[in-house]
């Protein structure tokens, strides 16, 4: 079987300042596999693909590609060599065309460096086509939704004819339509012979469309298993060296008075007539596929978008719709759901970026109280296993889902009444899911109204008292205790059965 | 970024709308000509179109290398100062060694000068405002050196001629300009380099991760900047038959105000030729038609100041309603 495998990692070894990111790395790619990378945020996944990407240069070790030790000389080297890197971060120019943005760098040019247009255009729509994307080489890639954008970046698969292709996170924000259509793609390309990286969090899509699982912890390598001879448990001990608990813990339903009442809220060409209240003490839960109109209903709630008609009621007395800055000063706290934009000041350490949203909680007459914010610091380094260096790395060098952790800790201690939640264990390893969970609890148990927005079903049911379903821009049915189940909640978006339901 | 798409689409009314909105600049043009010919008789001559489009020329000049700057998401302060160091070598070297060796040093100082604003920009990491800021400064005081305060005198009056070629009422000035604009729309739109520089602009990471030389494709943009200001110097030392060591002073705002006047943007990514001419020409025309309306001098820069402002809140307004 060994001239099945194209690529090879023999002991690699990568240093950060601080962190050792690969420690002795091995592990192969055969063709026409889809080998899964799986491991704690800050594990080395991405340090590992960038290597062979060509991205970064390891201290030691080497790569056999092809039977041969290779040299990467740097991205463009590994495109040509045909191994692809399919960014965790999209890669784009966005202001340039779908053509352009598949030969990146690499555009066909005569000799004098003239772009030869009509070549670039034929070969670009070849590979659109071979992929069957539902656009064409002219268009700007900036117009293009997230999944189009993706598609370009596999096109570039297509394009160098690549034989090993690299998706680090690709199915962070794409819809479940979206989702089969990337793994059609993922087929098409293995059965190929394409020898596959995937990359995720997700352990269903991990265990539904890899062929072998190799597991990274702390820059080393735990093991590399057939995914058919394995299960989830087995898997997650070597991920963080201890099963999960499989059960959520859920908030005491003591409930309060109502902290926000929404009555008829409707967005023309985005959602309408939405209406629910949620307590103190109570987390809420907002269920719907991608694309359901969750976010746009919680980000026009906290001001960021304009309604065009509906009422809201802030602690039993009607309100204008506030703007941000009204609503973080009435005490509500919206975690975004696209976390890299809104986020963090990625020069400054994690210590500055918890507390930048509240200074005013930490700082006595304008001077800032170190110690209390170090102390928040640790704390939600610890509650959320945070891999840093410490309280002053920059975040830009944190691992994606470790920014992201961050990005929560900021929200969570800003001491509001209402917490909105958008999709909040996007990206963030399944061992610090069940803390963000029991942190989603406390709050609760403290007083605050939580409102979480999930497109995973067990992380909606396990968390929330109540749980709304939406789909197309309403809300089509209403769940408590008794009637929250799977079951009726698949119902309930998938055939807009709901309406009996809701009260 | 949502996935929202704007559903103002359709008519073909509506699009040829949004057209002129992207190109809003023209849109300007047309209406300060129109504003300009009904307000003096004298504006709309074939002789002051000529003049205008002489005038006009040597910011253009500047701007052309400006906007190849700016794509990058860069900005050189220094094309003022290079212009006047090359027109003062331009002139000054005729003495020791003839006209065109003079003219062709002139050009090179320009071209090194560029050359070290781009490797120091890429190497230290520095920005380049605070990169160009100090050769906008050192520059012009070698200027000061190199001239000794005064204002260095042509040898030989022939030296004034050479751009006395005219095509009906547009002087060599002006087709240099154009030429050149032309010739760098091309490059934009149709080399390897162009395609880089709305690349490195846009997106630096993903432009990095593709495997583009950014520090060497910075380099040759400054490199194409400096020249370009030194063009512009040796150009301007032709008509005037002088290089003084105040030669375009502050000519490096007046370039920048026309690139973004034009619509290219500041951070990077945006921009054309086709929108730089458009910015040159507005201002032009509106420098000309105020001294036609013998505006005072402080009324002139005020209405360029608001113009300036305006065109790039009607830009906002326009062209990124969608994004937040
Ligand atoms: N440029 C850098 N400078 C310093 N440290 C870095 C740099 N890039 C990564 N690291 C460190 O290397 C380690 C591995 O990071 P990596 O991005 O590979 O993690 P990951 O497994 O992809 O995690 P995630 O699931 O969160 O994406 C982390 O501790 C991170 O902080
Ligand atoms: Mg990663």
């Amino acid at each position: 079987m060994m001239d099945d495998v194209i690529l090879k990692v023999e002991a690699i070894t990568k240093t950060f300042p601080g962190v050792k990111a690969l420690d002795d790395v091995s592990f192969d790619i055969r063709r026409g596999e889809v080998h899964a990378l799986v491991g704690e945020n800050g594990a080395g996944k991405s340090t590992l693909m960038k290597a062979l990407a060509g991205l970064h240069k390891p201290d030691s070790g080497q790569i056999v590609y092809q039977g041969v030790p290779t040299e990467v000389a740097g991205p463009l080297d590994a495109r040509q060599k045909g191994i692809l890197l399919i960014h965790q971060e999209l890669s784009l120019s966005p202001e340039l065309s779908v053509a352009e943005n598949i030969y990146l760098g690499a555009w066909p040019t005569n000799r004098f460096g003239v772009l030869k247009k009509r070549e670039l255009r034929r070969n670009a729509s070849a590979a659109l086509e071979a992929l069957g994307c539902g656009f064409g080489p002219d268009v700007r890639v900036g117009t293009l939704s997230v999944a189009m954008q993706q598609m370009v970046e596999i096109a570039r698969a297509e394009a160098f004819s690549a034989n090993v292709v690299i998706f680090d996170e690709p199915t962070a924000s794409l819809t479940d339509t979206e989702k089969d259509q990337l793994f059609h793609t993922i087929r098409g390309l293995k059965a190929r012979g394409v020898g596959i990286v995937y990359i995720s969090h997700k352990m269903d899509e991990i265990f539904d469309i890899t062929d072998r699982i190799t597991v990274l912890r702390d820059g080393q390598v735990q093991g590399t298993v057939e995914t058919g001879e394995t299960d989830l448990n087995h898997v997650t001990r070597m991920m963080i060296g201890r099963t999960l608990d499989s059960f959520f813990v859920k908030a005491k339903p003591e409930f309060g008075a109502e902290v926000l009442r929404v009555d008829g809220l409707s967005k023309h060409g985005h959602f309408r007539n939405v209406s629910f209240s949620v307590r103190e003490g109570e987390v809420l839960g907002l269920y719907g596929l991608v694309g359901a109109g969750r976010s746009e209903v919680v980000e026009t709630i906290f001001g960021v978008r304009k309604a065009d008609d509906g009422k809201l009621f802030w602690k039993g007395s009607e309100i204008d719709l506030p703007t941000p800055r009204q609503s973080i000063d009435m005490g509500m706290a919206l975690v975004p759901e696209s976390r890299k934009e809104q986020g963090l000041v990625l020069m400054m350490g994690g210590r500055e970026n918890t507390s930048l949203p509240h200074l005013r909680l930490f700082s006595e007459l304008s001077l800032m109280n170190r110690t209390k914010e170090l102390a928040t610091f640790e704390k939600y380094r610890s509650a959320l296993s945070i891999k840093t260096t410490g309280p002053d790395q920059a975040v830009s060098q944190l691992s994606g889902g470790n920014q992201q952790k961050f990005v929560l800790a900021k929200w969570l201690c800003a001491d509001p009444k209402l917490i909105i939640l958008d999709e909040p264990t996007r990206g963030i390893d399944v061992g610090s899911k069940s803390a963000i969970h029991k942190l989603i609890a406390e709050l609760a148990e403290q007083g605050l109204a939580v409102i979480v927005i999930s497109s995973e079903m067990p992380e909606v049911l396990g968390v929330s008292h109540r749980v709304l379903a939406m789909s197309e821009g309403a809300v089509v049915a209403a769940f408590e205790e008794g009637n929250m189940s799977e079951e009726n909640l698949i119902d309930a978006v998938s055939h807009h059965q709901g309406e009996a339901a809701a009260a | 970024m949502s996935v929202v798409t704007d559903n103002r689409a359709g008519s073909p009314l509506s699009g040829l709308l949004r057209l002129l909105l992207r190109n809003h600049i023209w849109v300007f043009l047309a209406l300060t000509v129109i504003v300009f010919s009904l307000s003096s008789p004298y504006f709309l001559t074939v002789n002051n179109i000529g003049n205008i489009l002489t005038q006009g020329a040597f910011i253009g000049i500047l701007a052309i290398g400006m906007t190849m700057v700016m794509i990058d998401g860069e900005i050189d302060l220094s094309v003022g100062a290079i212009l006047a160091l090359a027109s003062a070598l331009a002139i000054g070297l005729q003495d020791h060694m003839g006209v065109w060796p003079a003219v062709f040093l002139g050009l090179m100082s320009g071209a090194a000068l560029g050359f070290l604003n781009g490797t120091l920009v890429a190497l230290s990491g520095m920005h380049s405002f605070i990169v160009t800021l100090g050769g906008l400064i050192g520059i012009r005081g070698l200027v000061f050196v190199y001239s000794g305060e005064n204002a260095l005198m042509v040898p030989d009056f022939s030296y004034t001629e050479i751009p006395e070629i005219y095509l009906g009422p547009i002087s060599l000035t002006a087709m240099l300009f154009f030429a050149l604009a032309f010739f760098f729309q091309w490059v934009l739109s149709s080399t390897r380099h162009g395609r880089e520089t709305y690349a490195v602009g846009d997106n630096i990471e993903a432009a990095h991760d593709a495997g583009i030389n950014v520090k060497r494709h910075k380099i040759i943009n400054f490199t194409i900047c400096g020249t370009l200001a030194a063009v512009c110097g040796i150009l301007l030392s032709m008509r005037l038959g002088t290089a003084e060591p105040n030669a375009g002073k502050i000519w490096e705002l007046w370039t920048i105000i026309a690139v973004v006047l034009g619509g290219t943007r500041l951070q990077g990514g945006f921009g054309s030729m086709w929108m730089t001419i458009g910015g040159v020409l507005t201002l032009a025309v509106l420098r000309n038609g105020l001294r036609l309306l013998n505006t005072p001098n402080y009324v002139e820069l005020m209405v360029m100041g608001g113009v300036l402002v305006l065109a790039l809140v009607l830009d906002k307004l326009l062209n990124h309603k969608g994004d937040t």
